[in-house]
């Protein structure tokens, strides 16, 4: 009996002091947004222990908003789903810009990101990365679709795929030549629309291979052969024309989605310095250069463009000659309600026959 | 009553502790949570609402029904592939061999669901192994389409559910007395007779616990049917986890698991009551 008290306090000494020994940095990250090699730099420089855990916006809100902010010290959101959650379950909190080094940073997006992601006029977020979403396409097998429509072109019959989330929906509004970000302020008009856009993709949706389900799922679709037109990211689509020159990544003529993934600070962060030191140094402009070129994605660093590869300059001018960059439609904050519109109109596509 | 030492309780406490922090109290929470639910002006009331929805709402109880329909087919198929499998490792093969074939049966539990998810993917894939190797010798000329449809749903949850039927019927088949059969091929009966006066009556048990495990199993499965369940294969576990993480409505989908628990109970029920077996002989 003593005994088996004594062994017990000793165990759990052992593992108080091993989780006290190292100062550590819970990131609640995506795939891909923390390269090993930097990882490893930074925790050589700093002697922060780096605990990394993939997930995707949803995720991200279901596991915060489960511990109301706490078990990570840093999180990765897309700008446009945090002002929305936070003012209802609060998992945030607001960033100190003054701890960041924003002048590595460019101007315009700190500021969009932080008029975007304002509660009381606090800006919750700082922008890490940005992309679009548009189309990745078999350029030898479906020459002509260049468009969000040619998702329901019966000329590609069966060889299409999409993911079957919100910004398909918003796609195939702009694709049916409709605004949804204009009918953000009008909610009745906007659940009309989706019924609008539930109609297309149900009435279109045997021409659909699969609907893919992550970015694995999404560059498996295409690479084998099983679809030509799919729906997808610009940084997947230049990475699989790395391979195959066939397949790229095409800017839909209605307009690319464009988002902005941020850093946020958990509600309960425990190490809000080690943030702060993890963003300022992702940012460093040969720091963010790197990831660029390894992921394919743009970076907010003002001047990691002297870094870049020349293919991956060749990858923004190719898919985006001016006019399509002009076009992009960036994503504004979603407000509250909407999601549950959009999960019914989505839940009713996947059960149609 | 022997009087228990005080080792007795101190060892009781991580299990309790583990029961309560982890399995009771995050019930209850769920429970409670099922029961609230947020009107237009945000406000949290007590409401049967989460549940009412379920009924009102075509689409959900549909998936359901459909989900329920689908396990129990999976079930039934499980039976009849695994039974000659379970049939001939216990009474055809020799004691030496058949372990062996046993731990080779094994195997596909040991590399986890997601991997042989993958696996079947490769296989079914239109320019997949299968189609390739038809194609190649000449049978067909197109690609059949078999990945994202049900049929490849279908073998997805049979192939990670097969293994939890054998095991329970080969335990039944095991202590039955090869004697019996013997007799009765000496009294003249039939193969079908001795199977269906003898074997099966004898290895009801066995059948009834391993379904019972493969039909909890399919009905709440996750991975295959959204892997390889193609564009219009929603699965009830699906919408549970839609409700969570798309559209924040844990509400609902608290209430939607517990449909799913309380529906797959009264499904289990009425197979024990069926068959005419009782859950404590099953279990054991």
């Amino acid at each position: 009996m003593k005994r088996l008290a004594l062994v017990s306090a000793i165990v759990l000494t052992l593992i108080a002091s091993g989780a006290m020994a190292q100062e550590s940095l819970r990131v609640l990250t995506w795939k891909g947004y923390a390269p090993a090699k930097l990882i490893k730099a930074f925790e050589a420089e700093t002697g922060i222990d780096v605990k990394l855990t993939y997930s995707n916006n949803e995720e991200m809100i279901a596991k915060l908003r489960a511990t109301r902010g706490a078990g990570f010290d840093l999180a990765q959101p897309s700008q446009d789903r945090i002002s929305f959650v936070q003012k209802r379950f609060p998992i945030y909190q607001p960033i100190d810009y003054s701890k960041v080094n924003t002048g590595q940073l460019v101007a315009s997006m700190v500021d969009a990101v932080k008029k975007n992601s304002a509660v009381d006029g606090k800006g919750y977020a700082v922008p890490h990365c940005y992309g679009t979403t548009g189309m990745i396409v078999n350029q030898k097998l479906a020459p002509e679709a260049d468009d969000w429509s040619d998702l329901w072109n019966p000329q590609y019959d069966g060889k299409i795929s999409y993911r079957l989330k919100r910004p398909l929906l918003i796609a195939t509004a702009f694709g049916m030549g409709e605004d949804p970000f204009a009918l953000y302020d009008d909610i009745d008009a906007y659940r009309a629309l989706m019924k609008r856009v539930e109609k297309k993709l149900i009435d279109s949706k045997k021409l659909v291979k699969n609907y893919w389900t992550s970015g694995d799922t999404q560059v498996a679709i295409i690479k084998s052969g099983d679809a030509n037109v799919i729906s997808g990211w610009d940084g997947k689509g230049w990475t699989l024309h790395k391979e195959n020159p066939d397949i790229d990544f095409i800017a839909p003529k209605s307009g690319a989605l464009g988002w902005i993934d941020t850093f946020a600070l958990p509600a309960k962060s425990k190490n809000i310095e080690g943030a702060y030191k993890y963003i300022n140094f992702m940012m460093r402009p040969e720091n963010a250069a790197y990831f660029t070129n390894q992921e394919g994605y743009g970076t907010a660093s003002k001047d990691a463009i002297n870094f870049l590869n020349a293919e991956i300059k060749a990858n923004f001018s190719r898919s985006f000659p001016p006019a399509d960059l002009d076009n992009i439609k960036w994503h504004p904050p979603v407000p509250a309600g909407f999601e549950k519109i959009e999960s019914k109109v989505l839940d009713r596509i996947k059960a149609a026959k | 009553m022997k009087k228990r030492s005080g080792t007795f309780y101190l060892l009781m406490v991580p299990v309790l502790l583990w029961l309560m922090l982890l399995i009771v109290i995050p019930h209850l929470d769920m429970v409670y949570r099922s029961f609230r639910f947020e009107t237009d002006d945000w406000e949290m009331v007590f409401s049967l609402n989460n549940y009412l929805t379920f009924f009102r709402d075509q689409i959900y109880w549909l998936t359901f029904v459909k989900t329920a329909l689908y396990s129990i087919g999976v079930t039934f198929l499980a039976f009849v592939v695994t039974f000659p499998v379970a049939f001939y490792l216990t009474k055809v093969v020799g004691k030496q061999y058949s372990s062996f074939m046993t731990l080779l049966l094994l195997i596909p539990i040991w590399i986890g669901e997601l991997v042989t998810v993958y696996g079947w993917m490769i296989l079914l894939r239109d320019n997949g192994v299968i189609n390739t190797f038809l194609i190649n010798i000449g049978i067909i000329n197109e690609p059949i389409e078999m990945l994202f449809t049900n049929f490849s749903m279908t073998i997805g949850l049979l192939y990670m559910s097969m293994l939890f039927m054998i095991v329970p019927m080969m335990s039944a088949l095991d202590s039955l007395d090869d004697s019996l059969i013997e007799a009765a091929s000496d009294l003249g009966a039939s193969k079908w007779t001795i199977f269906s006066k003898i074997i099966i009556p004898y290895t009801t048990p066995g059948i009834v616990s391993g379904g019972i495990i493969v039909f909890m199993l399919v009905i709440g499965d996750y991975v295959a049917p959204n892997i390889l369940g193609g564009k219009s294969s929603l699965w009830f576990t699906e919408q549970i986890y839609n409700k969570f993480l798309m559209s924040f409505n844990w509400n609902e989908g608290a209430a939607f698991g517990f449909l799913l628990l309380g529906l797959s109970s009264a499904i289990v029920w009425v197979a024990l009551k069926l068959s005419g077996q009782k859950l404590e002989k099953v279990g054991s």
